[in-house]
């Protein structure tokens, strides 16, 4: 993964990259030992909230009630936070915003900005943008500083770095940071980062940060984090840009009083994260004196547009689906082949990147519906999925790529079946007959099928699959007497 | 990269994404239609609020400590003195306070200067910052300051390694919805809300104190 970024256009497709991951056994005992820890202390503090479904209910209506007025909302935010003296830009797209924030740069007269962690600036590739045009940026999150100087990518929404244990961090540090001498527990490590950092927080003028919500009511932005870093990017620098999705918007400050407490207990496992900034345009002789926010589109309309797709945009990034998702945990996100992955980033992804860049991950999932249970504004994940599913086998029909496409034929063939009593009967009969070579007895006279030909061995490649009762539950019914005998 | 982006294409921009919003939904909503239905959201959850009662107060100091912090309660007439025996347990001798801090809780033989648009670099050449606080939530272990006298801008709580906060008992919510209420009527403030010291669990999911902001942290709890 080295060197490259995560973007679904040029990133191989799950299946292959998943083969890749599970050989990968460090990487995976480090993702199962991150995600235990995290479900287990999620556990705890969502245990204690006697309202956590009431909250839950809250949060859930609150997104999709801020989905069904976003050009209100938006142009509400607009209108505020101008007023307060920030300068709110529009872009269409990810170049359309990575050409702002690199003009936006420039004019504030520095080649090198601070960088909190900030998903969006992942999904668009911002560094690399401003790499190009000469600006250095710095990430301050300590996953993401790991991440930037391993030349590494980002495998979690919350905590990009968590496929590194302490002595390959150590390794990067040592290696990057000049400290043959370092030592590898957690707390050399971050003093370690906090002595890298403090310069450039003294020192770099402009700033570059994400959102975690936008504030209709008041203009006002709030960033939650941990470590004081987004604080010293949000403060110290003259100039300060942030970029949020058009989906981040919440209509009023009242709002927060429940995605307050339900972002920090679902993502980090904590009653509250250390450190929440809100600020509101620009405040003479407190932080930066110029204050822009670029309100990107990016595909989020086209979602908004499906109905069914819709409630993807109620996301809070918690990364809490990640951490339950029996696939997340085998493979890492880097498999995922996007900045978006887990559960979440197979329901975003295909939708932000068009479906035909990310045809298979809406079926790296088992369906077994842990995400939607520990999401904090009850995303039902796996209803999202199987309507993506259904979408790719549309697309791959429509054209006359279909007309040989397997599985299109199979789902079309199916239906044909399932739809004439006679043709039912007759496939069971067929069935029946196709499989006698197929089936070993075991000891209790019990058959199984412990391998198929072509395609459908994927099935037996890792289960059996007990061999087709004799009678059928059809024949049963007619044979038994009109008394239910 | 292309040319600069102009005015023109933000506005461009604009119309465009509240075009595809528009055709999204079918339709154009309007802000008596939002408000209306804002105010039907079901909110079945807890806003208890018990300011200052001796239980919300026994469960601030728990999730205070919880986090690593020391807690101290004291007195109206006996702050001046437990400021003065926190700063000497830590060692604290050079301290920041914000304008607006009251006189009286600056105990003697402690160098207090006042903040007056100090560059961050001076910031970062003292002990620690000393500052009071707007309202803490008792169920989250959280106080909450905001830019107004006695609490100062927001890199004053920042910089400095450590921070000693003190907090009125009247001021202590049980939960968040209850502090948000009081919020609310400043919100434009610049506002930060700190729970515990600095820290990360970026590692192996190991919570470590202190990364970059204040790496120690003292609350002074005023009964």
């Amino acid at each position: 993964m080295k060197g490259m970024v995560l973007d679904p256009k040029t990133s191989p497709v799950f299946p292959m990259a998943a083969k890749t991951a599970l050989e990968d056994t460090q990487m995976r005992k480090n993702v199962r030992h991150a995600t235990d820890v995290i479900q287990a202390k999620r556990a705890r503090v969502v245990g204690e909230m006697p309202d956590w479904q009431q909250l839950r209910e809250a949060g859930k209506q609150i997104r999709q009630h801020t989905m069904e007025h976003l050009d209100v909302y938006l142009e509400q935010f607009e209108a505020n936070c101008t007023r307060a003296g920030g300068v709110v830009h529009w872009a269409r797209d990810a170049e359309e915003a990575r050409k702002i924030v690199t003009g936006l740069v420039k004019a504030s007269g520095s080649d090198e900005v601070i960088k909190i962690k900030s998903m969006t600036t992942e999904e668009i590739h911002l560094n690399q943008a401003l790499e190009k045009a000469g600006i250095h940026a710095y990430e301050t999150d300590l996953a993401e500083l790991i991440i930037q100087l391993g030349q590494d990518q980002p495998s979690h929404i919350v905590v990009p770095a968590l496929h590194k244990n302490r002595q390959q961090i150590r390794e990067i540090f040592q290696r990057t940071m000049n400290l043959p001498d370092l030592g590898e527990s957690p707390q050399d490590l971050a003093d370690a980062a906090r002595m890298f950092l403090r310069e450039k927080f003294l020192r770099v003028k402009t700033g570059v940060s994400g959102a975690n919500f936008l504030i209709a009511e008041t203009g006002g932005v709030c960033i939650v984090e941990s470590e004081g870093n987004g604080r010293m990017c949000l403060t110290l620098p003259e100039t300060l840009i942030t970029i949020a999705g058009i989906d981040k918007v919440v209509p009023r400050f009242q709002d927060l009083e429940v995605l307050l407490q339900l972002l920090p207990r679902s993502a980090t496992g904590e009653r509250m994260n250390p450190y929440n900034s809100i600020w509101t345009g620009v405040q003479p002789g407190d932080g930066p004196r110029t204050f822009h926010l670029v309100l990107m589109d990016n595909a989020r309309t086209k979602i908004l547009a499906d109905e069914e797709g819709r409630q993807t945009l109620n996301c809070i990034r918690c990364g809490a689906c990640q951490n339950v998702c029996p696939v997340y945990r085998q493979t890492g996100g880097q498999a995922y082949g996007s900045v978006y992955a887990g559960p979440i980033g197979a329901i975003l992804t295909p939708q932000l990147q068009e479906m035909h860049h990310a045809q298979s991950l809406p079926y790296a999932s088992s369906l077994c519906g842990a995400c939607y249970e520990v999401c904090p504004v009850k995303i039902n994940i796996p209803e999202v999925l199987i309507h993506l599913r259904s979408k790719v086998v549309e697309q791959n029909t429509a054209g006359i790529k279909g007309l040989f496409d397997f599985e299109a034929g199979a789902m079309s063939a199916m239906a044909m079946i399932f739809k004439s009593e006679r043709r039912f009967r007759a496939a069971q009969r067929m069935g029946r007959m196709a499989e006698t070579p197929l089936v070993r007895k075991d000891g209790r006279g019990e058959g199984w099928i412990s391998w198929l030909p072509g395609m459908l061995g994927g099935w037996t490649q890792v289960r059996d699959l007990q061999e087709m009762p004799k009678e059928t539950f059809r024949d049963w019914w007619e044979k038994r007497g009109k008394d239910g005998k | 990269m292309g040319s600069e982006i102009t005015a023109a294409d933000s506005a461009s921009a604009r119309s465009e994404i509240l075009r595809r919003i528009r055709a999204a939904k079918d339709g154009v909503s309007d802000a008596d239609a939002a408000a209306a239905a804002w105010s039907n959201v079901a909110r079945d959850y807890r806003r208890e609020n018990e300011p200052g009662s001796e239980a919300v107060l026994e469960m601030l100091e728990d999730r205070l400590r919880d986090y690593d912090a020391h807690v101290a309660r004291a007195s109206r007439g006996e702050i001046a003195s437990t400021v003065a025996r926190m700063l000497a347990v830590r060692g604290k001798r050079r301290m920041l306070v914000p304008p607006g801090i009251a006189p009286e809780w600056l105990p003697a033989g402690v160098e207090f200067v006042v903040d007056e648009g100090m560059t961050a670099t001076e910031l970062d050449g003292f002990d620690g910052v000393m500052t009071g606080s707007t309202v803490a939530i008792a169920e989250t272990g959280t106080v909450v300051l905001q830019n107004v006298p006695g609490q100062g801008r927001r890199a004053l709580s920042l910089v400095p390694d450590y921070h000693l906060c003190l907090v009125n008992a009247g001021d202590v919510v049980k939960t968040v919805p209850a502090a948000m209420d009081r919020l609310e009527p400043t919100a434009e403030l610049p506002t930060t809300f700190f729970s515990g010291p600095s820290a990360t669990a970026d590692i192996e999911m190991t919570r470590i104190k202190g990364v970059h902001g204040p790496r120690h942290l003292d609350i002074i709890l005023i009964a």
